[in-house]
């Protein structure tokens, strides 16, 4: 199977959010069967589908003297922040050759971040029958995914700087009154490695591209 | 006359949120066009449109909880 890794690095948002569609018509057409997008955004605000704009709690003033934008995108969940703290995944994968399945997708992706946290010797947690993955009842990852014909886009964001944790303050995470946590904070110290190697030296990893967009 | 119903989804999704229609009753559709968009748990997903034809009714609107294999909307070839 032909899989490809794309690492953007520190990108805006919506230029991510171009290169998802760009990647996921690739997918389409077949050029390649799947593809994996990592990386860090600058401060950003997006609403899912079904987002309450109430669950913004800062003002206009505050967002735009932040630099931070609003997106309102077509994935599924409530409302999210991300930051160059996050390790943000986009899974372009073609379910068509996996399983047509929504929750088993979900439950892969919550496994991967169980799987990831464990490398650092994390107990990662699913709670509630919540999606996303939590370390003593704080959420410490995140998950919002849109399927068009059985190919998924957007994904999945992995706190692991300590640092921009206040900013979920900004916002109701998913519309509930829950505590964000990171890797950083679990481990109580700053951890000196780039997430992005840490992920993409996995050896399931057949190719990766370096990409500047 | 062709119903569009709301096809299986995964194991235990008995049912999912309507959140965006990509047409309004009345208009022409093509096959394979994005027709209308759901949402369950934390995934959008599409339908796209089994045939071509003219969207006549839709039964159900955005917010509304659909059951899988109930019926959607009506397309008259």
């Amino acid at each position: 199977m032909d899989f490809r890794v794309f690492d953007l690095g520190l990108v805006d948002f919506q230029k991510a959010w171009q290169f998802q569609k760009e990647i996921f018509t690739k997918v389409k057409i077949g050029k390649f069967d799947s593809g994996i997008i990592l990386c860090r955004h600058y401060p950003v605000i997006t609403l899912g589908r079904l987002a309450n704009r109430d669950n913004i709690l800062a003002s206009e003033q505050e967002l735009s003297s932040k630099g931070i934008q609003v997106h309102k995108i077509e994935r599924g969940g409530d409302i999210t922040y991300h930051g160059p703290g996050q390790l943000t995944i986009y899974p372009i994968i073609n379910l068509n050759y996996f399983k047509k399945d929504i929750h088993w997708f979900l439950g892969q992706l919550e496994e991967v971040v169980i799987d990831f946290l464990s490398d650092f010797g994390i107990k990662g947690e699913r709670h509630n029958g919540l999606t996303g993955i939590w370390v003593d009842k704080k959420k410490i990852a995140s998950i919002g995914i849109a399927i068009r014909n059985w190919i998924t886009f957007h994904g999945l964001s992995i706190n692991i700087k300590k640092d921009d944790l206040s900013n979920f303050r900004l916002i109701r995470p998913c519309g509930m009154d829950i505590e964000m946590t990171s890797i950083e904070s679990v481990l109580n110290k700053k951890e000196a490695f780039p997430p992005k190697s840490r992920l993409a030296g996995r050896k399931r990893f057949m190719a990766k591209e370096e990409v500047i967009i | 006359m062709t119903k569009v119903l709301l096809p299986k989804l995964g194991e235990g999704i008995e049912k999912a949120t309507l959140s965006y229609w990509y047409f309004k009753e009345g208009e022409k559709v093509n096959e394979k066009d994005d027709l209308v968009e759901l949402t369950t748990d934390k995934a959008t997903f599409n339908l796209p449109s089994p045939c071509s034809g003219t969207l006549t009714e839709i039964l159900f609107h955005e917010g509304d909880t659909v059951n899988v294999g109930e019926v959607l909307a009506i397309i008259e070839g």
